[in-house]
């Protein structure tokens, strides 16, 4: 299968996160989209190592093996960001009692 | 072989057309719950992709961290806070729709961009190759990549502590 189909695909998942962080105003749905964003990248890198290792698995037979570790470490990063970002959103919520975004410009004035 | 072929174009089809709608569902529903489980499905054709592509680790670990751990603490999250669809703050209009355009053109801009690029019309491989296996990668985790393994452990701690002590307050 070329791997442009799995290009598109990703473009156009990370196209609807980005729209989607644009358009909704919930801080945790926003979140989410950008968790899409982060899934479409690792989508498009599994797809990359596989194409690496067809064309250089004859010579090397662990090539491509980076691209899937990195997916590995995105992944546990993701994980950590997530308890985190939950973590800030939680407390914007108990100090303003909302998770609308338009909250949060305390730093333009 | 044809018929192999068949099957992995449909499968293809199939579980893009899972993911993309999934993943339009999760921003227009309007209900944060109902966005939660829409990103679940979205998870899990992304995990079948993984399959498709026999990584076959990777579409377990995407299934166990964000299907099961990360969702279900997005779902605690939502339910602690007591959102529903009413208590949904509306955006302006044209804000909605400036967002889908912009979100439309980058699209446009990075289609353009790929499409004559250089990877253009290679192949790629699809249910073989034995670097997805948990045997190969495991092997490659704990010999060239050990080091960033143990700090990522180091990351972990710190993203624990920091969501109690911003948690705590």
């Amino acid at each position: 299968m070329p791997v442009e189909r799995y290009i598109f695909l990703a473009i156009a998942l990370f196209c609807i996160g980005i729209a989607g962080a644009l358009m909704r105003r919930n801080a945790i749905i926003v979140f989410m989209c950008i968790e899409i964003m982060l899934n479409a990248v690792n989508l498009l890198l599994v797809a990359f190592s596989k194409m690496h290792h067809l064309q250089h698995g004859a010579t090397n037979p662990s090539a491509g093996i980076d691209g899937q570790l990195f997916v590995f470490f995105i992944m546990v990063v993701a994980a950590a960001e997530v308890s985190v970002g939950l973590a800030i959103i939680v407390m914007m919520y108990r100090n303003v009692h909302s998770i609308d975004i338009n909250f949060l410009n305390r730093l333009k004035h | 072989m044809i018929d192999r072929m068949q099957i992995t174009d449909i499968l293809f089809y199939f579980l893009s057309a899972l993911t993309l709608g999934s993943a339009i569902m999760v921003a227009l529903a309007r209900n944060p719950v109902h966005s939660v489980l829409w990103l679940i499905v979205t998870f899990f054709g992304i995990s079948g992709h993984y399959i498709l592509m026999n990584a076959q680790f990777l579409g377990i670990v995407n299934l166990i961290v964000y299907a099961g751990a990360i969702m279900v603490l997005f779902l605690f999250v939502i339910m602690l806070m007591n959102l529903n669809a009413d208590s949904e703050p509306q955006k302006n209009k044209w804000l909605k729709l400036a967002g889908i355009v912009a979100g439309g053109c980058l699209m446009l801009v990075m289609v353009a961009a790929l499409k004559d690029a250089e990877t253009a019309g290679k192949e790629m491989q699809l249910y073989t190759g034995d670097i997805g296996l948990i045997k190969n990668l495991g092997k490659a985790l704990f010999t060239d990549y050990v080091v960033p393994f143990e700090i990522s452990s180091i990351l972990f701690l710190s993203a624990m502590v920091g969501a109690v002590a911003i948690g705590k307050k």
